[in-house]
């Protein structure tokens, strides 16, 4: 009895969640269009409902529930948290944009709900089976989100792509972990870690077995060369969903990394650490060279998100604590920077018409100097140029991968960021140097403006005073890798 | 109150600039220019105060870093805000504030569209520049050096000519590109002693193929920042697009900054690299000084001109550096501050004619002297200061550049004499088709001289040139024990023992 109700507290978060993805679910049917905020209501009121769980029920230490299939650490916590500021955001910041386009529905709420418990399951998952079923909940959801707006040739296509892909890695993940638990009759990451401790199981099935592995984490990431769908995905999906597809789900993504890899297939670091390296290489030549071809933001965001990927890499792929910690650091930037660039894309849509061409922003200094500012805060902080928080995140990435002794690989890497550097400066160039082909006026709800600006402005002040970031990544990564 | 100021006077000179740009920038728009431009000035008068106090009270029999402040600001790295300044820095921290007025002034009612943005660009980036003559922590050092370009790269852009944004991409990528080596040099010296101050980089041993790579890294910062030859072909470009702000920033103080981390990064933390790869330097600094001359020699753009004349006396600096003696590096460091004085009044001439004829074409002008005598006076005074003749400030620091080659080598000292024939033929020529000869065209017939702003910074550029020029003491009062103690450091053996 005394293990159920742990084991209910433990996942009471999540609970909350679903419960409320529920009950937005019933009380949409009850709602007329225009009383529908209260279903935006109620969503937030469910981030906010399970943030206060996930804090209060914080221990330092690390905490098995479900019979050790899920777990509740440092690092699922401040994931959490991470996860649930990022799709408040996100809510805040679609807004609008749903409303004006006739996708303001119980289900967007709802959909993007489920995929919110999918990222925590992931987050917290202890058995490479909750894993998995995390992983599929937050895809399905996703997939659903995409083809959402189901009259657009362009989102049906991206979602048709996005599922056949998708499916086919998870199930080469499936295989792969097939392979695993052949080799040592558990599911259990921390069972899996001690059985390849005492160096039990055939070293060549195990390595197949995490070639499969890899290979699905990388899909899911979208680092090359598994990277087709995300292009594609991000343009054809409407604006604010890939929104959600291109920041939160990233965090939930690192954890999967971690608990696969670094947790339980820790022993076969020397393995993976290639793999990982060639990914991240190929990843950060490719998402900067090609980004520079786009002439559609949101491709290039793709592409940027792909050598953002890169970078991420290579912080794992430092197999170390120091490594871990910089990754989660650069990925909790990425999410920042982000949701804010697409924020003010979100901005700039308005009804009839999608800003998602680089030429949109022509101008925009002139048609609103502030958001033309926030926007170049972004913007340098993707190039990674200090005073923001890009810099400090490339930073503490390369200074990992320096430390587990690739000089060459760091020094490669730079080189690729200048190339990177153009395609952002274009972006600078269109607001800055040009002249506005369009003069609507911009409109945006009150919430939206001052939340976006701090969200834009947080690069700054975070990049001037990292250290407080810098702690909670240390803690999250200190507390539960041992 | 005044213990307290003078404590943090280094602080206060890098944020009072950012802080009068920020609100510059939002306490005022393009509806009030004149609002904006007054409080610019007051801004920037105030910042240029706020340094004064840094040559009062400064300590010259004291070689090392004064005024120092120092506090744990990001404990994961161990990066300290870490701040002090020697006798180099200094008189290069007054130039930046110093010019930042003239700069301010110049723009008063040139500068028309989005004059809050302009003014507060400059003002945030004289902060900036500030920050990295003053900076004793590599990583706070590397922060304030990229975010400088941020401004940089958008004053270029938005107000420049009309190839702007070649220019300024041009230019923001070649520094990146070299800063980017110069950061993984940091995080490798930072693993090697786990901290970020560059006096512990000083005492880091390494042998020497380490430090022959470190050196590159930071040469491919300062080269091209400097520029030097073969990485200098932004400058030119950057020159002829910037407005003539962009151009006098950039010739007076960010040329310096490479000029100066080239004194506080590259030799002493590899002082053995930088003496096995002197000959390196020295003959990309002869070629800097002789070839670009010959280039400056046949250009038709006034700017362009001004901009290779830049290199080829920026190329004075590094040869005073590489030459290890004391007259070449205080020659080099009193080049630098009157390069400053010079280069910004040659650009800020060049603006003048260009705001009333709006063409920098040196066949568009002839016999501006008949229509604008006094404008021709201070313009033919800057141009001989910028041949480097006697009594000016240009003559001080070649002169003893060229003293400390001959105590090396014969040959240097020859080769670094050319620029003293060339610089004044090409500078000459340039004055004698623009000014001199008949009225050339019915622009030039209808200049009007000087207004009394134009004539208040030429006179008080005009003055330092010859102050400098007559009395140098002074400057080199300031970098002299800092001069002798940096050549000490540099004649010691970094390498390991056993090696």
């Amino acid at each position: 009895m005394e293990n159920i109700r742990y084991d209910l507290i433990t996942a009471l978060p999540e609970i909350i969640l679903l419960g409320m993805a529920m009950l937005v679910l019933i009380t949409d049917l009850f709602l007329k269009q225009s009383n529908r905020i209260a279903i935006y209501g109620l969503s937030q009121l469910g981030l906010l409902l399970a943030a206060y769980f996930t804090v209060t029920t914080h221990v330092p230490s690390v905490g098995y529930a479900f019979t050790g299939a899920f777990v509740d650490d440092a690092m699922s916590d401040v994931l959490k948290l991470m996860i649930y500021i990022g799709t408040s955001l996100i809510f805040v910041y679609t807004r609008q944009y749903i409303q004006l386009r006739n996708m303001f529905r119980g289900e967007f709420y709802a959909l993007v709900l489920f995929s919110v418990v999918g990222m925590m399951i992931m987050v917290s998952g202890q058995s490479m089976l909750t894993l998995y079923v995390g992983l599929e909940l937050l895809s399905l959801s996703l997939y659903a989100l995409v083809a959402l707006d189901r009259d657009h040739h362009l989102a049906t296509e991206a979602a048709m792509k996005y599922f056949v892909l998708g499916a086919l890695a998870s199930g080469m993940l499936l295989y792969g972990m097939s392979m695993i638990y052949g080799m040592t009759g558990s599911l259990n990451i921390s069972d899996i870690n001690h059985v390849l401790m005492n160096g039990s199981g055939i070293h060549a099935v195990l390595v197949l077995g995490l070639v499969f592995i890899v290979a699905g984490l990388a899909f899911k990431l979208g680092a090359v060369p598994f990277q087709m769908w995300v292009p594609d995905v991000y343009e054809g999906s409407p604006t604010a969903v890939t929104m959600l597809i291109s920041s939160v789900p990233k965090l939930a993504a690192f954890a999967f990394v971690i608990r696969l890899l670094a947790q339980s297939l820790q022993t076969m670091a020397v393995d993976w650490q290639q793999m990982l390296l060639i990914m991240a290489v190929l990843s950060i030549v490719i998402g900067n060279v090609t980004a520079i071809a786009q002439t559609n933001l949101k491709r290039m965001l793709a592409y940027s998100t792909i050598s953002h990927v890169g970078f991420v890499l290579l912080g794992l792929m430092s197999a170390s604590g120091n490594g871990y910690i910089s990754a989660l650091f650069y990925i909790a930037s990425y999410v920042v920077m982000t949701l804010a660039g697409f924020g003010i894309i979100l901005l700039l849509s308005r009804k009839g018409f999608e800003a998602q061409n680089l030429s949109d922003l022509k101008g925009l200094n002139q048609r609103s100097p502030w958001i033309a500012f926030l926007m170049l805060i972004v913007m340098f902080s993707m190039a990674g140029i200090p005073p923001t928080l890009g810099f400090y995140a490339k930073f503490a990435v390369l200074q990992a991968a320096l430390q587990a002794g690739f000089l060459w690989v760091v020094v490669f890497a730079v080189l690729m960021a200048v190339i990177g550097a153009f395609y952002y400066l274009r972006v600078i160039k269109l607001m800055y140097f040009d002249e506005p082909e369009d003069n609507s006026p911009i409109t945006a709800p009150f919430d939206m403006r001052v939340i976006l600006s701090m969200n834009a402005l947080a690069l700054l002040a975070i990049g001037i005073m990292p250290q407080g970031l810098m702690t909670i990544c240390f803690y999250a990564i200190s507390r539960s890798l041992s | 109150m005044l213990e307290y100021f003078l404590q943090h006077i280094l602080s206060f000179s890098i944020w009072l600039p950012v802080l009068a740009g920020v609100l510059v920038l939002f306490t005022a728009n393009d509806s009030k220019p004149n609002l904006t431009r007054w409080l610019a000035l007051f801004g920037s008068v105030v910042s240029f105060l706020v340094t004064i106090p840094l040559y009062t009270h400064f300590n010259f029999a004291d070689g090392g870093f004064q005024f120092q402040e120092r506090f744990l600001w990001i404990m994961s790295f161990n990066i300290h805000y870490h701040l002090g300044a020697d006798g180099i820095a200094i008189p290069l921290i007054l130039l930046t504030s110093f010019t930042t007025v003239i700069v301010v002034i110049s723009a008063w009612e040139v500068i028309e569209k989005r004059v809050a943005q302009y003014m507060a660009s400059f003002l945030i980036m004289s902060g900036l520049m500030i920050g990295v003559f003053s900076t004793l922590d590599a990583i706070l050092y590397y922060v304030f050096w990229e975010a400088m370009l941020i401004p940089m790269f958008l004053v270029i852009g938005i107000w420049g000519g009309p190839n702007r944004v070649y220019a300024t991409v041009k230019f923001f990528l070649y520094t990146l590109l070299g800063s980017l080596l110069m950061l993984v040099a940091f995080i490798y010296m930072f693993h090697q002693t786990g901290s970020f101050a560059i006096t512990d980089y000083y005492q880091l041993p390494m042998p020497l193929n380490v430090q022959v790579l470190i050196f590159l890294a930071f040469f491919a910062a300062f080269a091209v920042k400097i520029p030097m030859w073969p990485v200098h072909t932004w400058l030119p470009d950057a020159h002829v697009e910037a407005p003539t702000g962009g151009s006098v920033v950039l010739a007076a103080i960010a040329l310096k900054l490479g000029g100066y981390s080239f004194l506080r990064f590259a030799m002493p933390i590899a002082p053995d690299a930088a003496h096995y790869l002197s000959g390196f330097m020295i003959t990309l600094s002869l070629i800097a000084i002789v070839y670009i001359a010959l280039v400056a020699l046949v250009q038709k753009d006034m700017k362009k001109l001004i901009a290779y004349s830049s290199i080829s006396h920026m190329g004075f600096v590094t040869l005073g550096f590489f030459i290890f003696n004391n007259l070449g590096l205080e020659g080099a460091v009193v080049q630098m501050v009157s390069h400053g004085f010079i280069s910004a009044a040659m650009f800020l001439c060049v603006g003048v004619l260009y705001d009333r004829v709006h063409s920098r074409q040196i066949d568009a002008y002839g016999g501006v002297a008949n229509t604008m005598p006094a404008f021709a006076a201070f313009a033919v005074l800057f141009a001989m200061a910028n041949s480097g003749l006697p009594g000016t400030s240009g003559f001080v620091g070649e002169f003893m550049v060229i003293l400390g080659a001959i105590q090396v080598n014969f040959w240097y000292a020859f080769l670094a004499s050319f620029t003293l024939i060339f610089g004044a033929a090409y500078t000459l020529w340039m004055v004698k088709r623009v000014f001199y000869g008949e009225v050339a065209n019915a622009n030039v017939q209808a200049l009007k001289d000087l207004n009394k702003r134009e004539f208040l910074i030429l006179a008080i550029l005009a003055v330092l040139v010859l102050a400098v020029g007559i009395y140098p003491q002074p400057l080199t009062d300031m970098t002299n024990a800092t001069v002798t103690q940096l050549l000490s450091h540099l004649a010691n053996s970094k390498l390991p023992a056993g090696l």
